[in-house]
């Protein structure tokens, strides 16, 4: 349920883009999705599906490229990639990571006819 | 002639502009907002009654009530004496920032001190959706178990506090505290901890004092 209204500013966000550049179609939807973004790629996908129809984007493909989580500990500095579980710094054992990457959930390009 | 076009831009952006304009508007009137999230049942109205009716010499409190449907908890807290606008999501499991803004132009905001937004009761859906909060405070009733920060760590990431509630039936329902506090410390050093009975009061005035102390610092 979550990925309906995700998957909809998603669509938003593409068709506005494909407006503003003149497209009558778009092929495929290129995305970054940071591995703590709580959003499911199936759902986005399942979601999707119907969504696109009757917009220029149906039938786009749509391509994730996972992003993993990256940490730097606020305690001690080190960069590390925290578990979602547990996300201690290895080295001293503090879970205070400020997250540099992976919660994102990003158009990166549109492809376009 | 298919090309690619460059966006470069987050899904959550319009959300984004939307929830920095909320903070705008509450910090204009100076008001400090709690966005509250727990899972169903879990004692959010309970709590933020509790802790508007602890604060009202203090603080002016008013509340928005995020629903999937019905007014229940927004007349709840009008018939308490607090300002309250019920929002029906109508299927959607969380909050938005343009449902809040909708929310806050129903809302007296020069009368206002602290704002209660309680989220649809849910510990995976709300997490990360930015409304134009000021703090984040992540409530686990002890009945639903004490290994809920390992179950919904993004719900616990990005919390600025933490509360059990419920309390006073822990013993009853095997809660165990150290096991609950162990997976949350694996998910954030820092974040407050706090154990309280709405109910019976235990523990409240270590809860209120942190939250006055937050809001003086806002």
């Amino acid at each position: 349920m979550h990925e309906l209204g995700v998957t909809e500013e998603m669509l938003s966000l593409v068709v506005r883009e494909a407006q503003a550049h003149g497209a009558s179609r778009v092929t495929a939807v290129n995305l970054l999705l940071g591995e703590f973004s709580t959003i499911v790629e199936e759902s986005v996908r399942f979601y999707w599906d119907f969504l696109c129809r009757g917009t220029i984007a149906e039938g786009a493909d749509l391509h994730f490229t996972i992003v993993p989580a990256a940490a730097r500990c606020r305690a001690c500095g080190n960069s590390y990639r925290p578990d979602a579980r547990d996300e201690r710094c290895p080295v001293c054992g503090e879970a205070l990571p400020m997250l540099i990457q992976g919660d994102e959930f990003r158009v990166e390009s549109i492809d376009i006819e | 002639m298919p090309k690619t076009i460059e966006v470069k831009q987050s899904v959550f952006a319009d959300n984004n502009a939307l929830a920095e304009k909320n903070r705008s508007l509450l910090d204009q009137h100076g008001i400090v907002a709690l966005n509250v999230m727990a899972s169903p049942g879990a004692g959010k109205t309970t709590l933020i009654l509790a802790t508007a009716e602890a604060l009202a010499l203090r603080l002016r409190c008013g509340v928005i009530e995020g629903d999937v449907a019905g007014d229940l908890d927004a007349r709840r807290v009008e018939a308490a004496g607090f300002s309250a606008v019920q929002i029906n999501t109508g299927g959607s499991c969380h909050l938005r920032a343009g449902m809040v803004e909708r929310a806050l132009s129903e809302l007296p905001l020069p009368e206002l001190d602290l704002l209660f937004i309680e989220n649809v009761g849910n510990l995976v859906c709300p997490a990360g959706v930015r409304l134009g909060e000021h703090l984040c405070v992540v409530i686990s009733s002890t009945p639903e178990g004490d290994d809920k920060p390992t179950k919904y760590p993004a719900a616990f990431r990005g919390a600025d506090a933490v509360i059990v509630s419920k309390w006073d039936v822990a013993q009853y329902v095997g809660f165990d505290m150290g096991r609950y506090e162990s997976a949350l410390r694996r998910i954030s050093s820092a974040v407050p901890l706090f154990r309280l009975s709405a109910k019976t009061g235990e523990g409240m005035q270590e809860w209120l004092d942190w939250l006055v102390a937050r809001v003086q610092e806002l």
